[in-house]
């Protein structure tokens, strides 16, 4: 910063500093740049406002009444919902937790064990085998979806939890993120100093190098979970069983048949807002003391 | 490396590859052999002799380029493939223009409101593809959407927004929303990591705001645009979820609409596994053409901008 700033910072602590020229008032906000981001949150938060009114409406509202006007449905359309085939909106919502929450779990320790291996040691073929793991991202998931079906048909178990949860364990974006966040955060003495107290090389990594990579495991963590939450292909493929089926999966389902009879749009529009809320809700809370950088695998040094 | 490091490694020489393991296991089961298995599949056909009843009748033969041949003349793949390079010429451009001028927005000294309308922004990041196109479905729907309503009151011509040329705009818009968040935080994220001293010497040359982000912010996040642009690639090639979503809600969504879908309708439709496994060769193929195409491509621009 200038001298310039630095003497008008002074009073103002805390605040931006700004330029010393000008009516102090009007150059403090950039007002375009300010404007342009104000839109930009009025686009993406358009449809998730929507969303919550439309699931205020009863039936009859949705299609008579301004759209952005509160309806008098909500605790209704909760029960409709709750009631539609037994409650196995809820089922969808428990399954959705299961497959992203144990599947993230996995994926970051395949994730955390192959980014350590590689950012800390040096041996033969590791540029090769990080490469080769990283191409797994350009592959189209359908060019994986369908033989992946058909193996597993052979194997029997399409149509499990397993037929969804395993093909998401290894992210190749996950493992790049722990390879980042690995070179980044284990200084490698620190590894050698281990060694040297005769630590095993488990040792050293369960007690060293995870607790120092943990704010990147988080992110990989979260990076899975919505990746998984939000996968519709592969369980699209894989299942058939309307009781194993995620959320995603489930509205889909509620949205065909709505073709058919209009009746069920409130379902699937209160339904839609129930499953964005707990997404929403975990970046919220998380947003506190993880740093949306970290996900393009910015690391400060 | 001296004696006694020497000694500690070869004693870990293992290790790394027992870390790996789990890792390569998964790749081998779940990337390498499917892969292997739709390639091997895609050079296959059935054989039915006779009225194909009774054991024996249907029999799985070698075909060579057969199912190859077939889908580069298949109309319908051929299509598909147009409206999904419509789809990308549309989506790619906007969503990386809107990342990246929200990016330079937000590295904008004085600017009110980052860190919510960040979030803001930022938050379709979080809504799966089915729900975005569920959602933006139900705002394009006259009897639903509050657009249409205003439209009505103000009598104004109501746009058929799921039909004809303009689905490609109502398609892509729904990318747009969900993709412009998680681009922008690339974006924005390397414009911070160039240091403020870069920008004293411009100032002191007397360059705007506008100036700076051109001539120097922009050049100076180019390898992050790259990456964006790559991913985005991709991603537009493999498009599946909107408008299969859509479908529902229009009669203009074929079941074949893209190619990924015509690959669904051909795996689990038609039962064809054969002819959906060469598709799917066929678009993995031009995925890793374009990408590696563009790679190159962008690394020789960066080479001969260093070289003078």
């Amino acid at each position: 910063m200038s001298s310039l700033a630095v003497r008008k910072a002074a009073p103002a602590a805390g605040t931006t500093p700004g330029t010393a020229q000008g009516p102090p008032l009007r150059r403090r906000i950039a007002l375009i740049p300010t404007l342009t981001l104000l839109l930009g949150a009025i686009y993406t938060l358009l449809p998730v406002a929507w969303v919550v009114i439309a699931s205020t409406k009863s039936g009859s509202e949705l299609f008579s009444t301004f759209t952005f006007l509160p309806g008098s449905g909500f605790a209704e359309n909760l029960k409709d919902l709750s009631a539609y085939r037994d409650g196995v909106y809820w089922k969808w919502m428990g399954n959705s937790a299961l497959y992203a929450g144990l599947g993230a779990l996995l994926s970051t320790g395949v994730s955390a064990f192959s980014g350590y291996a590689l950012a800390t040691y040096r041996f033969k073929g590791r540029e090769a085998i990080f490469n080769v793991l990283l191409a797994g991202v350009l592959m189209p998931p359908i060019i994986l979806a369908i033989p992946q079906y058909l193996l597993m048909a052979k194997a029997d178990i399409t149509d499990s939890y397993l037929s969804v949860l395993l093909p998401q364990i290894l992210s190749p974006y996950g493992v790049y993120l722990s390879r980042v966040y690995a070179t980044a955060a284990v200084p490698s003495d620190v590894v050698e100093a281990g060694r040297m107290d005769g630590a095993s090389e488990w040792r050293i990594f369960t007690r060293i190098a995870v607790p120092m990579m943990i704010p990147g495991l988080v992110t990989v963590f979260l990076f899975q979970f919505v990746a998984v939450w939000n996968n519709f292909l592969l369980p699209y493929i894989m299942l058939s069983d309307d009781e194993k089926f995620p959320i995603t999966l489930g509205l889909f389902t509620l949205l065909q048949q709505g073709n058919n009879q209009p009746a069920l749009y409130t379902l699937v529009i209160t339904g839609a807002f129930l499953a964005v809320i707990p997404l929403i809700a975990l970046f919220l809370v998380i947003q506190r003391f993880w740093s949306l950088d970290l996900l393009s695998g910015a690391v400060k040094s | 490396m001296t004696s006694p490091a020497h000694r500690k490694s070869y004693g870990v020489k293992g290790a790394p590859y027992a870390f790996l393991l789990p890792a390569a296991t998964l790749f081998a089961l779940f990337f390498v052999l499917p892969i292997g298995y739709a390639i091997w599949l895609s050079f296959r056909k059935v054989h039915v002799s006779g009225l194909g009843l009774g054991v024996g009748a249907r029999k799985e033969v070698w075909a060579g380029l057969e199912n190859y041949k077939d889908a580069l003349t298949d109309n319908e793949f051929y299509h598909g493939a147009l409206r999904v390079l419509g789809y990308g010429c549309i989506v790619v451009p906007v969503m990386l223009g809107l990342a990246l001028l929200f990016a330079l927005m937000l590295d904008t000294e004085r600017v009110r409101l980052a860190p919510f309308t960040r979030l803001a922004i930022f938050l379709p990041y979080a809504i799966p593809g089915v729900v975005a196109a569920l959602l933006w479905g139900f705002l394009y729907l006259p009897s639903v959407s509050p657009f249409y309503y205003i439209l009505d009151k103000l009598n104004l011509p109501q746009p058929d927004l799921l039909n004809g040329g303009a689905l490609y705009l109502a398609l892509s818009n729904i990318a747009v929303w969900g993709g412009t968040g998680f681009n922008m935080i690339v974006i924005y994220t390397s414009l911070r990591s160039i240091p403020a001293e870069v920008y004293e010497a411009a100032k002191l040359d007397g360059a705007g705001p506008l100036q700076i982000a051109l001539k120097i912010k922009i050049p100076m996040v180019a390898p992050s645009l790259v990456l964006t642009f790559f991913f985005s690639i991709i991603a537009t090639l493999q498009v599946f979820n909107e408008p299969t979503t859509l479908k529902p809600l229009t009669n203009s969504v074929s079941t074949t609409w893209s190619p990924l879908m015509k690959v669904y309708v051909d795996a689990f439709g038609k039962g064809d596994i054969y002819s959906a496994a060469a598709e799917a060769t066929l678009i993995a193929i031009a995925t890793l053409v374009l990408s590696f195409g563009f790679l190159r491509a962008a690394n020789r621009r960066n080479k001969q901008e260093a070289a003078p």
